[in-house]
């Protein structure tokens, strides 16, 4: 991964509130991560973890305070420029219909104007690192399968090797099975790009497999950021606490039934 | 005019107005696809056109634009091509900015999203997302366009546009069924062809060559237009404009058009004849200049044109129209041919009325009549003075009148005393003693342009002053009819045309 050598962004959130239809739906978040950090937001749907999401590459605008990266207000930079250096990947996939995989992973470095050498070089890294066989470049997105197709959009929002990648809930729609492996996969890459991700999801074992720290969302507001196992041995509040219960309570049940049917 | 060359005159038409709809539906279907509003606003506009009967749109772009000729000065025709072509582009608007419209906003949101998410403009996102993935539903648009357009095209002729249509009013109206079939096959063949070849694009453009096929629609229905609109200039020699000589929408019109082309042959001018046209598209193209001349009824000019109703002696009323029309509309009166073609009340020879009066009481009279006679003065005073009282207005084509009148499917028309068909259907004039009907007598009216530019011209029409008894006027609408004759065959037996 020659190409890749470059390391994750900084990503600092201070005092962001972002309004929609009115309401404030994300509310005074403070929130720093460190280069190279794999941060999972977590929270009940409808708790804002999205719409925070999507203030980063200003797909949404913030009502007040201020998000940079590496140090720089991203309202400051060119909107296109500041969402070509950011990966973008979310539970709709959006792949482009009537392009082939490979016009698909390839439209970052054409719209930045790489040369076609460059990209097709490119696109050949990211069918390899994404497990992809290189016979599936000139597939439509409609002869994917759900796992495939996950597998294009995240090798699409690493095409220009940004340092920020944001995946927003990416294996919801996903059978058990494959959304495990890819869970792997992405820690695996995750390190070996250096990139810095931050991840949402509703799922806590997802977050518990795969995150650094934790960021818990509760109606719009963090409440609280934590290593995986502060968060199950310390809930900060009885919101998180509920978060956490159906999920421990599954565990229980799991290690009762396993234990009654011990010989 | 040949058959071939109406097809291709009708399909210059279609393609003219096609090329100028994709264009304005795509340019509003864009501007307005970010502007919910304006879209909306455009929808219902669009809408709004269409509930305007074909037809109707059609004839009122004959006054809507000899008025904006007239307010600003400009020369712009007010019949022909240009009054077609403006309603075929504003009926083929609606399938257009609705298929733009409906394309992008059938565009999964999540696409567009990452189209946003991967740095794209906002152009870049249409150009490259949003348009191909409409393109399907702009091609469905145009198709729909085409195939109304080739319909509607036909119902141009009373506007005085070329186009198949020509071939069926004419047909209908000499009954030379032949010729409305023809007409018929061409434009529904046009309009398969058209259809096939837009559902053969749109397939395509489904997928990966989206844009490459909405990009080859629209430069082929633009060149396609261009060459249309060149092949006229290309093909017409003499630099002159031509005659331009117009004919209402029954069989007498179309005979008397070809005996005035008679009368101006010899010239290297081209005479062209605009057939099927309605009393004021007739009139208002004359005075427009549009047209050079028809052939026009003292009765009808005296009541429909100059909103008279008084009944008045007949040499009298020769000479307050040809005062009137010259004084308040610069329209000349060049020539009386001689005969009266007066509305006349007509039943069947077996029925037992001798009067108009023991008509009008009779309870549910089933009364037909052509498209304009019902609201013209000469029916008001035939009903007042008469006393219709519980009448069934059937209005339908004159050359089906007689022939619906002789079927028994009505009681009495308003027919044409030099209608051929009096006789050869066994049909009775009813003798008009209270005088509701003024008299008709046949006139040439030239236009004012016409008549100071070309007195040579205007003297050889003259000569036609008096040569037409209505003896033989019924003669020759009996042939022509009765199928035996075309009107140039039946005008040929006039002097003129020896």
């Amino acid at each position: 991964m020659q190409t890749d050598s470059r390391r994750g962004a900084r990503l600092v959130l201070e005092g962001v509130t972002v309004h929609r239809g009115g309401v404030a739906v994300v509310r005074e978040v403070d929130l720093s991560i460190a280069p190279g950090e794999l941060v999972v937001l977590i929270g009940p749907s409808g708790s804002g973890k999205s719409t925070l999401l999507s203030a980063i590459p200003r797909l949404i605008d913030l009502a007040s305070g201020t998000i940079a990266i590496d140090d720089e207000d991203i309202q400051r930079r060119d909107v296109h420029a500041l969402r070509r250096s950011i990966g973008f990947c979310f539970q709709g996939l959006g792949l482009f219909p009537h392009m082939t995989v490979r016009e698909n992973i390839a439209v970052g470095p054409r719209l930045a104007g790489w040369d076609a050498a460059r990209i097709a070089a490119r696109v050949t890294t990211l069918l390899e690192v994404m497990s992809l066989p290189s016979t599936f470049a000139d597939r439509m997105p409609d002869a994917l399968s759900g796992g495939q197709a996950q597998r294009v959009a995240v090798a699409r929002a690493l095409a220009l090797e940004p340092p920020l990648l944001l995946l927003d809930e990416p294996f919801g729609a996903l059978d058990p099975q494959t959304r495990e492996r890819l869970q792997q996969e992405l820690r695996a890459l995750h390190e070996r790009l250096g990139l810095t991700t931050v991840l949402v999801s509703h799922d806590l074992s997802e977050a518990l497999r795969l995150g650094d720290r934790i960021a818990v969302m509760i109606a719009g507001a963090l409440v609280q950021v934590s290593v995986p196992i502060d968060l199950v041995n310390a809930p900060g509040t009885d919101d998180v606490r509920a978060l956490l219960a159906p999920a421990l309570e599954h565990a229980r049940s799991l290690l009762a039934l396993v234990s009654r049917d011990a010989p | 005019m040949s058959w071939w060359a109406l097809t291709l005159a009708h399909l210059r038409l279609v393609l003219l107005a096609l090329a100028v709809a994709l264009v304005a539906g795509l340019g509003t279907g864009l501007l307005s696809s970010r502007r919910p509003r304006l879209a909306r606003a455009m929808l219902a506009l669009s809408a709004w056109i269409q509930t305007v009967p074909a037809i109707a749109l059609l004839a009122v772009m004959v006054p809507a634009l000899a008025g904006i000729a007239s307010l600003t000065g400009l020369r712009i025709a007010s019949i022909g091509e240009l009054p077609a072509l403006i309603a075929l582009v504003l009926y083929a608007l609606l399938p257009l900015v609705r298929g733009v419209l409906v394309g992008l906003s059938q565009v999964d949101p999540s696409v567009s999203l990452a189209a946003r998410a991967v740095g794209m403009t906002d152009r870049q996102r249409l150009m490259e997302v949003e348009l191909p993935l409409a393109a399907p539903s702009i091609l469905g648009g145009l198709r729909t366009a085409a195939v109304w357009t080739v319909g509607m095209a036909t119902l141009a002729t009373p506007v005085g546009a070329r186009s198949l249509g020509n071939l069926i009013f004419a047909g209908l109206q000499t009954r030379q069924f032949d010729q409305v079939l023809e007409g018929c096959i061409a434009a529904a063949g046009l309009a398969l062809a058209l259809d096939g070849a837009l559902a053969w694009m749109e397939r395509r453009a489904r997928g990966r060559h989206a844009m490459h096929s909405l990009r080859a629609v629209v430069i082929g229905v633009v060149f396609a237009a261009v060459l249309a609109g060149l092949l006229p200039l290309m093909s017409r020699r003499d630099t002159g404009e031509p005659i331009r000589i117009g004919a209402k929408s029954f069989t007498e019109q179309l005979i008397l058009a070809e005996v005035m082309r008679c009368a101006l042959t010899g010239d290297d001018t081209s005479i062209e004849v605009h057939p099927s046209l309605g009393t004021t598209v007739a009139f208002d193209a004359l005075r427009a200049g549009d047209l050079d001349m028809y052939v026009e009824y003292t009765g009808t000019a005296w009541t429909t044109l100059l909103g008279r109703d008084e009944p008045i002696e007949r040499e009298r009323m020769l000479r307050e129209v040809t005062e009137a029309l010259e004084r308040d509309y610069h329209v000349h009166v060049v020539a009386r041919l001689g005969f009266e073609n007066a509305y006349a009340l007509v039943i069947r020879d077996d029925d037992r009325a001798t009067h108009i009066e023991s008509l009008a009481t009779r309870p549910g009279l089933r009364f037909g009549a052509d498209y304009e006679f019902f609201a013209r003065d000469e029916w008001t005073r035939l009903s007042s003075q008469y006393g219709f009282s519980s009448v069934e207005q059937i209005t339908m084509d004159p050359s089906l009148l007689y022939e619906a009148l002789h079927a028994g499917e009505v009681d009495a028309i308003a027919g044409y005393t030099t209608d051929g068909r009096i006789d050869t259907l066994s049909l009775r004039v009813l003798p008009d003693d209270r005088s509701a009907f003024p008299p008709y007598d046949a006139i040439v009216l030239a236009s004012d342009a016409f008549y100071r530019d070309h007195p040579e011209r205007i003297e050889r029409l003259r000569a036609l002053e008096g040569t037409i008894d209505a003896v033989r006027m019924r003669h020759w609408n009996g042939l022509v009819d009765g199928g035996e004759r075309t009107p140039q065959s039946a005008a040929g037996e006039h002097p003129a045309c020896r």
